[in-house]
């Protein structure tokens, strides 16, 4: 009896690894792919240099890798604020009818195609302003970023045992300090993982970015003008008959990877609080 | 009248939870500098009544009180109730609860000055001087002297409870509310917080909520026995615990029911 509930438990703890390791194969397997096709393309002159004619050597990506960050950078600024002060009143207040639909909302929106959000940040920036522009980009990638951070936030600014709102309560602590203080600050771990994953997501985004951002090929002249960004590049790239521009296209897939790669491990490292207020 | 010389008084306090009549028409009055216990079967109200004092009972949804409660002479439950901010009354009165609960993204050091860093103070020295100080009052300092930036929830559960101690006793209150502080905690442990009441009530009037007779006992100077949201009896602990009035303290006491 023994041996036979002995051998289950080596046969279901094996096929249990296996299954753990068999989710890592394609991100592996991406990874080493991605890496032997862009790497030898990989220079100085790919990070430093403008994009060049077909056939012209020392073309690179620079413009693509700013604007990139510009995008990134530009949409976390108004979205990541909104998603979090929308998730603490969702976690904190939003035990009404208001706080269902809105929940429910974001779910939606969440459900909804990037390019369809493409398409209304091309209505409510690109025509009236009769350009594409790098605000109608930051725009549409921000909207993709709310419902997520919104949710993590709630889900882990509920987390937060109430014993210890009740401790900085009893200590005369003001709701808004014990809010940011005490609850968002026990939440942040969470938090901060939630925004690198909605950040990584919209760094990868190619569909939105279409008919707003629109892509350039010199460098950004400012927010209501065209900006070029990693995977519109990719993606133009991509589909060129150019085989110098397919090696650029996996390139820049690689430093794509390697930016995101990047970022969740820096907030890692500086996540690690020294418990201090 | 002695009735004035008390700290606390109670008067016609009723509290709800929503249509949960929970206290009712409690009248008491807590001595200043002195030990009162609370005591009572499971869901009498005992917590409840603390909570009134520092305004607690009022964060929960749907809790409602009715009444008033005198702190130094002062209403704390005025006509216009907004006249009153909980904020400052729980600066008065401080509470430890039933499980430890330091924050755990801060440090022992953080924990204990987090009430007056978070109401905005900012004086260093003075930071420092109110935290060793505290420390040393819930009988924590040797401990932890030299790990003051490790995090509060790194010690054991009895050394967390004092870290809770010390952190209300950083605010200065007057008066410290216990809910049952030791119902967490090994023997051991509810010792060192036992002791740490003698030495407390010399500053501040302490008013403690417990379900184990022997502590109340040890402990107390004044004991009140709720049963069922009303008050029972209240008089000097040696009295109510070895010659209770009422037939119901006797009952509970030699453990007919409760």
């Amino acid at each position: 009896m023994s041996i036979k509930r002995k051998i289950i438990s080596k046969i279901m703890m094996t096929s249990t690894l296996l299954c753990a390791l068999v989710t890592l194969i394609p991100l592996i397997s991406i990874f080493l792919y991605v890496i032997s096709k862009g790497i030898t393309n990989i220079n100085l002159d790919f990070f430093m240099n403008l994009p060049k004619p077909v056939g012209e050597p020392g073309g690179g990506m620079s413009n693509a890798i700013v604007g990139s960050l510009i995008l990134v950078g530009l949409s976390s600024i108004w979205a990541i604020p909104v998603s979090i002060l929308g998730g603490v009143y969702l976690a904190e207040y939003g035990n009404n009818k208001l706080g269902t639909i809105i929940r429910f909302l974001a779910d939606v929106l969440s459900g909804i195609p990037s390019i369809v959000v493409g398409i209304f940040a091309y209505v409510v920036f690109v025509l009236p302003m009769k350009t594409f522009s790098t605000i109608s980009g930051a725009f549409a990638l921000g909207i993709i970023m709310i419902p997520s951070v919104m949710r993590i936030t709630e889900e882990m600014v509920r987390m937060v045992p109430n014993t210890l709102r009740e401790a900085s309560w009893a200590l005369g602590i003001s709701q808004f300090r014990t809010t940011v203080s005490i609850v968002l600050k026990t939440a942040k771990a969470g938090i901060i993982t939630g925004v690198m994953l909605s950040i990584a997501r919209i760094a990868g985004e190619t569909a939105p970015l279409l008919f707003t951002a629109f892509g350039n090929r010199f460098w950004n002249q400012g927010l209501n003008t065209p900006i070029a960004s990693l995977p519109l590049q990719i993606f133009v790239y991509a589909m060129s008959p150019f085989e110098d521009w397919h090696k650029q296209a996996w390139s820049g897939a690689l430093v794509l990877i390697m930016l995101v790669f990047l970022t969740s491990y820096l907030s890692r490292r500086t996540m690690k609080s020294r418990y201090k207020i | 009248m002695e009735q004035n010389t008390g700290k606390i008084i109670v008067k016609n306090l009723n509290a709800y939870f929503g249509d949960n009549h929970v206290l009712k028409n409690i009248n008491i009055t807590f001595p200043e500098k002195k030990v009162t216990a609370v005591i009572g079967p499971s869901g009498c109200g005992k917590s409840t009544l603390i909570r009134c004092i520092n305004r607690m009972h009022e964060v929960v949804l749907n809790a409602r009180v009715e009444g008033e409660i005198f702190l130094d002479g002062e209403n704390i439950y005025p006509k216009y109730i907004k006249d009153v901010e909980p904020i400052e009354i729980r600066r008065k009165v401080g509470m430890v609860f039933q499980r430890p609960n330091p924050f755990p993204t801060l440090s022992i050091y953080d924990n204990v000055a987090a009430g007056l860093k978070l109401n905005g103070v900012r004086n260093k020295t003075l930071l420092d001087e109110i935290v060793v100080n505290s420390l040393k009052d819930a009988g924590l300092w040797k401990e932890v002297e030299h790990k003051l930036n490790h995090s509060g929830v790194s010690l054991s559960g009895g050394q967390q409870q004092r870290l809770c101690i010390a952190r209300a006793l950083a605010v200065k209150p007057e008066v410290v509310l216990f809910d049952e502080p030791c119902s967490a905690l090994d023997p051991i442990s509810t010792a060192k917080i036992e002791e740490l009441m003698f030495k407390l009530k010399e500053k501040h009037t302490i008013i403690i909520v417990t379900h184990n007779i022997p502590q109340a006992g040890r402990v107390s100077d004044y004991t009140a026995f709720l049963y069922l949201g009303d008050l029972i009896e209240f008089d000097k602990t040696e009295k109510l615990l070895t010659m209770p009035t009422n037939k119901m303290t006797e009952k509970y006491l030699t453990g007919k029911f409760g």
